[in-house]
């Protein structure tokens, strides 16, 4: 396997690691049985798995969202007791705007909640949005703009603070295809021009490929780790690597994969 | 980064001439033809009375009504001068109240089971029963004003509360995931989220404070000491004065009919931008 470049070439330690993390819910669910996970400096993971294999459960205790039941979650290159909230961008299924703000007022929430004016904040938000394509939207109120155009402000939402974590919780499943296709694009270029840490919950076989420097295959019932696959394919990419037969390849294994770990719930 | 044709939203498509044509006459059949209804009914009501001589004492004609409106503008103007205190007095109490307690609710579900059966009965209450009780302990002024805010103060309080229950979840998860104060957290995502439920509730107690204060000042009477239109009507009732009678009920009418429509005129300017409410259909 190849490593990904990273930001931190001569760190070998995770940015952050699950270990043995279980969660159970109120209502007797297991929803994740000692899971461990390690995220690696600068890698874009993927938890790709059916649903309720607890892919979002697990991303939202990495946020801080969620208490595990069991286990812990663990930062190395932190002082112990560091609160981690600040590093962590977070980007939901739904876009999650406040439709009542402007969408420039949308993506200064974060600095907001951290007690920048908006003046001090506006170049960084204007930034923000002109990475995601957004920059003469600003003055736009949330209904005004299509699903995809939504999309963009909360991902330079969650990009305003310059976190070393992204967490992305399924957020192009709602998307049509080809604004998804563009987003992907978007997705990978904005990670390697910010080199920040990207995991991402999926159940798209191929949107994990096609992203991912390393996929992780989830099963459900307990949920759990059953596969782990690593892209070694260098982290810039466009749509030609969708047409080129290691592309297929990869896609085939991770099917392949999904399909095992769905493989005890043939009867539903 | 370049946008694909799919996902360009085009808020501002420009509607083509003849629409703008059919637009503009559909409006102005919306506006003519409710008055031109109302003027008809008048005019009908006119008529009747002239037609068969009906005496003023029983059914006084709108021309007499007019009259009586305009001669006894001395009088009706001050009454209505003091129901209008009244009313938006205990509006005003109401919309403090009830949004204060509307966010004490929102603090603890705790707090809101424990003073929620108290708001409850208060407003199943009818309040022509609670009046006269009102009027033992209170002076009557300070009772009709009591009378007129716990009506509207009920429907302000449950429609701010629900606002500020109905924020998005994912909305407040981030709140918490960028460590927002309690405090934060209402002023920049409870509060804006309320804002619609908070506009409705207004439009509903801004109608029922009006109709508090005249229900009051009824069960009043001629022992208040208070002269508003409710209480002229009663006095105009007892001295067979039928055509003040019916001025004083036009000018609650009228008061009634404002208050809705500055309300609806606030709430369409504060939601027009993002609320579905109040922004216009684009199809």
């Amino acid at each position: 396997m190849t490593p990904a470049p990273t930001r931190f070439p001569l760190l070998s330690a995770p940015l952050v690691s699950l270990r043995g993390v279980g969660k159970t819910f109120s209502n007797g669910t297991v929803a994740l049985a000692r899971l461990d996970l390690d995220v690696r400096p600068g890698e874009l993971l993927s938890l790709l798995g059916p649903s309720g294999c607890g892919k979002s459960t697990a991303l939202r205790i990495l946020a801080g969202l969620g208490e595990a039941t069991s286990g812990a979650v663990d930062w190395p290159g932190a002082a112990a007791g560091a609160d981690h909230r600040g590093e962590i961008g977070f980007v939901f299924q739904e876009p999650t705007l406040m439709p009542w703000a402007t969408v420039a007022d949308n993506v200064w929430l974060p600095l907001r909640l951290k007690g920048v004016p908006r003046r001090a904040a506006m170049p960084r938000i204007e930034e923000a949005l002109a990475r995601v394509g957004l920059a003469s939207f600003a003055a736009s109120y949330p209904r005004e703009l299509s699903g995809g155009m939504k999309m963009r402000v909360s991902i330079a939402r969650a990009l305003v603070t310059r976190p070393a974590l992204l967490l992305m919780d399924e957020p192009f499943a709602a998307l049509d295809e080809i604004t998804r296709f563009n987003l992907n694009d978007d997705l990978v270029r904005l990670k390697n021009e910010l080199g920040c840490t990207v995991v991402f919950v999926t159940h798209s076989v191929y949107e994990s490929v096609y992203l991912s420097t390393r996929i992780v295959v989830m099963a459900a019932r307990p949920g759990r780790v059953v596969a782990e696959i690593a892209v070694d394919e260098p982290p810039a990419r466009d749509a030609s690597f969708r047409r080129t037969a290691h592309y297929a390849d990869l896609c085939r294994r991770a099917s392949e994969e999904l399909h095992g770990a769905m493989a005890p719930d043939a009867h539903l | 980064m370049t946008m694909s044709p799919s996902e360009a939203a085009n808020p501002t498509a420009a509607p083509t001439p003849s629409r703008v044509i059919r637009l503009d006459r559909e409006r102005l059949l919306g506006i003519l033809l409710p008055v031109a209804v109302f003027l008809a009914a008048i005019a009908a009501w006119e008529a009747l009375v002239r037609l068969n001589d009906i005496p003023p004492y029983v059914l006084p004609s709108p021309s007499r009504i007019g009259e009586a409106l305009v001669r006894d503008w001395g009088v009706l103007s001050g009454s209505l001068l003091v129901t209008l205190k009244i009313t938006v007095s205990a509006l005003l109490a109401a919309i403090i109240g009830g949004v204060a307690l509307a966010i004490l609710f929102a603090q603890s579900r705790w707090i809101e089971l424990s003073f929620f059966p108290f708001a409850v009965i208060l407003q199943v209450t009818p309040i022509v029963a609670i009046a006269p009780l009102l009027l033992i302990y209170l002076e009557p002024n300070t009772a009709v004003l009591v009378c007129a805010f716990l009506v509207a103060f009920f429907p302000i309080l449950s429609n701010t509360a629900l606002g500020l229950a109905s924020a998005d979840h994912n909305l407040r998860n981030l709140f918490d995931l960028y460590g927002a104060s309690r405090l934060k957290q209402l002023l920049y995502l409870r509060l804006p989220a309320a804002l619609p439920f908070f506009l409705g509730g207004l439009r509903i107690g801004g109608g029922l404070a009006l109709i508090g204060a005249i229900v009051a000042e009824i069960a009043a009477g001629t022992a208040g000491q208070g002269s508003g239109l409710a209480f002229r009507i009663v006095e105009s009732g007892y001295r067979l004065n039928i055509p003040r009678m019916f001025a004083a009920l036009v000018l609650i009418s009228v008061a009634g009919i404002l208050i809705f429509l500055i309300f609806t005129l606030l709430s369409h300017l504060l939601l027009r931008r993002w609320h579905e409410s109040a922004a216009a259909r684009e199809n």
